[in-house]
């Protein structure tokens, strides 16, 4: 019908022709990439914008703080317990803690977090025993499930492969009429996968309430992302897709919580997607199996220290007069006492049960698979395994 | 009682299932307004509206990765993908997520959705439309793999995967799509998920398939009872993952004879492991070896000279009679 109707008219307008389906005015100004808005509100050296110091109130400035504390307590200690053979390979947070837990802050219970692996700082917060991620870690099938009433996915391996299905219960949110959201983090690397743009595009076109946060850390292994993508804004992917995007200072704390908060206020609204792209800094090994210093030179290490998400936020709680030396030092030591005590219990912690692996396949398990568990037994008994 | 081709009974399933359930809803491209490439959601987005029958962005990926996340939030997705050549772009979420999350998560999230998409040769379409990969997501542990071969069956064991609380692949076969009519009932119905039926039974040897390869093997089985007077038990498999290995089993324990046709690739496909299962549970009853037709492992050739490639009756009678007369 349309297309007869514009034979019909004598004067046709190449863009009708061209797109018959959409607005009869055609854009053709390029994308401006200097239009990506950046956010910094904590400074390196601890000094706030007051323009944009966020209000919030002590506790949750001390909690967020602890957290963070919290979160490098945990990895240190994992990293002790993985070189003495008590850990399985995992992946360290160490200068990541501010991009990594202001993500969730502003996230309730009834919102998803789908996080990539190098995510427990955030696990952390949003509900997961200490003790429960290092059995995760540690090799064990039952590390895996969320605790009961923490809706997260469980951290994806496959880079990027859990990107659409957070879109997805994003979609669900909306086909269910919540009001709810989802926060889901990927790298600088994932940002080359399929995948993930699919879910950008997916999120854009049904309005999905997720925020996406690209955490920009510089590497992907011993890829830099200049080798990565020769656009180093990955927030552009964002305006390709038609999503709202920013750039944030991911090693300050309060950028990440105001940003990821906006992002979340609009995504309740029913105003869809919202990317954030957070610079930061991958300041330890990519796993306990990578060795850096093969493809990075320390010099920019180095750089980085100086960056210290968890100093720059001590520097200005000790301003504001909500942390002195001893309250820091207390802090330091109440996490690293915590970390303790999950360590102890995880220690204590059943073994590994072998018989469960066809138990969580299916819904009920089917008649092959009986038969094959029956042969697993029979060889689990051969070896003097007791059942 | 009306008869319809499969492609309606299909449409019928939807409707149905959605009607009964208002979290089931459609992903695909082109499914909404349009019904489909093959018209099998036809009418449906006007009947269930927008927001339940979703065309979809053209990313299979995309459509099954989202899907994914859908059904953990507890939503039903049927997802359509065109054609199951193009499944292979949504392989990753297929493997990683559809397949394994409710393992991953020791059942805490389960994935409730079905992947419909017609396989197979025998339309002339052109290259990538005429796969038959159902080996590839039998081998993938998780995944219930669902292929009917008449409009009935399509119809009930859609509703049934449908409802099934696992993720189905649900490979319709398109050369059946509108080659027959058959009665199917108004009211909803289901089938068991799983099982194979017995389509006729016999006492010579058995016969085993499933979707389009069941018309070829009906005609070699009236051939070989009017023509030789064999009398074939014909199976008809309908779930191939898991596998009714029983059933299977105790046919040709009865039989002692057996040959296997599909229209998939040899090499590890459907048939060898039919072959490898029915060696463990009814060697000794075995009075031939098994004989097995199938795709030959070479891509699926462009459609002049398709069905030469496809498994016909003529040969079906012939591998009964050689596996018979083997000694």
């Amino acid at each position: 019908m349309a297309a007869q109707n514009q034979n019909d008219k004598k004067t046709t307008s190449s863009e009708e022709v061209l797109s018959p389906n959409t607005p009869s005015s055609m854009n053709l100004s390029p994308i401006d990439l200097g239009q990506i808005e950046v956010l910094q509100i904590l400074n390196e050296h601890g000094e706030v914008d007051k323009g944009l110091e966020p209000k919030l109130t002590d506790e949750i400035l001390l909690n967020t703080y602890r957290a963070m504390v919290l979160g490098r307590a945990f990895d240190s200690r994992m990293m002790t317990m993985q070189r003495q053979g008590r850990m399985g390979t995992f992946a360290p947070n160490f200068g990541q803690e501010a991009c990594i837990i202001g993500q969730v802050t502003s996230l309730t219970k009834d919102d998803w977090f789908a996080p990539s692996y190098r995510s427990f700082g955030a696990q952390i917060m949003r509900g997961w025993p200490l003790e429960h991620l290092m059995r995760l870690w540690a090799g064990f099938h039952d590390g895996f499930p969320p605790p009961k009433d923490v809706n997260d996915l469980p951290f994806s391996i496959v880079i990027g492969s859990h990107v659409l299905p957070a879109v997805g219960i994003g979609m669900g949110m909306n086909y269910k009429k919540k009001k709810d959201c989802v926060v889901v983090n990927y790298g600088d690397g994932a940002s080359s996968q399929g995948a993930v743009s699919e879910a950008l595009n997916f999120a854009a076109v049904y309005k999905a309430p997720v925020v996406f946060v690209c955490e920009n850390n510089g590497w992907a292994i011993s890829t830099p992302t200049k080798k990565q993508s020769a656009n180093q804004t990955f927030a552009a992917h964002g305006i390709a897709h038609g999503i709202p995007c920013i750039r944030v200072d991911g090693n300050d704390i309060l950028a990440m919580m105001c940003a990821t908060k906006e992002a979340t206020n609009r995504a309740r609204n029913g105003e869809g997607p919202t990317l954030i792209e957070a610079i930061t800094y991958r300041m330890s090994l990519h796993t306990t199996a990578d060795d850096p210093t093969v493809y990075r030179n320390e010099d920019e290490v180095k750089v980085w220290e100086a960056r210290c998400p968890i100093k720059r936020f001590e520097t200005y709680l000790t301003n504001k007069g909500l942390l002195d030396i001893s309250s820091i030092q207390k802090t330091h030591e109440s996490c690293e006492e915590e970390v303790i005590v999950a360590r102890d219990k995880f220690y204590g912690m059943d073994p590994a049960d072998p018989t469960e692996i066809f138990d969580h396949l299916y819904e009920s398990v089917p008649k092959e698979l009986q038969l094959q568990r029956e042969e697993y037994l029979r060889r689990l008994r051969d070896k003097g395994i007791d059942q | 009682m009306s008869k319809l081709t499969m492609v309606e009974a299909l449409n019928l399933a939807m409707d149905q299932e959605m009607a009964r359930d208002k979290n089931v809803c459609l992903m695909g491209e082109d499914i909404g307004v349009n019904g489909g490439v093959f018209r099998t959601t036809k009418d449906l987005q006007k009947t269930h509206g927008e927001e339940r029958v979703m065309d979809t962005p053209l990313a299979e990926c995309g459509i099954v990765g989202t899907a994914v996340g859908m059904a953990v939030y507890g939503v039903r997705p049927v997802v359509e993908i065109q054609f199951s050549g193009f499944t292979m772009q949504a392989f990753d979420q297929i493997e990683q997520n559809m397949a394994r999350l409710r393992n991953r998560t020791r059942g805490k999230y389960t994935v409730p959705m079905v992947l419909r998409t017609p396989y197979g040769g025998g339309i002339r379409a052109v290259e990538h439309h005429s796969e038959s990969r159902e080996a590839y997501w039998a081998h993938t542990p998780g995944l219930k793999v669902v292929v009917p071969s008449g409009p009935r069956n399509a119809r009930a064991l859609l509703a049934a995967s449908i409802r099934d609380n696992d993720p189905v692949i649900f490979y319709e076969p398109k050369a059946v799509y509108r080659a027959f009519r058959e009665e199917v009932p108004e009211e909803p119905e289901t089938m068991e998920l799983g099982k194979a039926e017995i389509v006729r039974e016999g006492k010579d040897i058995t016969l085993i398939t499933y979707g389009a390869m069941m018309r070829p093997c009906k005609e070699a089985v009236l051939d070989l009872a009017e023509d030789h007077n064999i009398d074939v038990e014909l199976i008809d498999l309908l779930t191939i993952s898991p596998m009714d290995t029983e059933t299977l089993a105790e046919s040709v324990q009865k039989t002692g004879h057996c040959v296997i046709v599909n229209e998939g690739q040899r090499n590890c496909g459907v048939a060898a492991e039919i072959i490898a299962r029915l060696n463990e549970a009814a060697f000794d009853c075995l009075e031939a070896p098994i004989k097995r037709i199938t795709g030959f492992d070479v891509p699926f050739p462009y459609f002049q000279i398709e069905e030469h490639f496809l498994p016909e009756s003529e040969e079906i009678v012939s591998a009964v009679k050689e596996t018979l007369d083997w000694q």
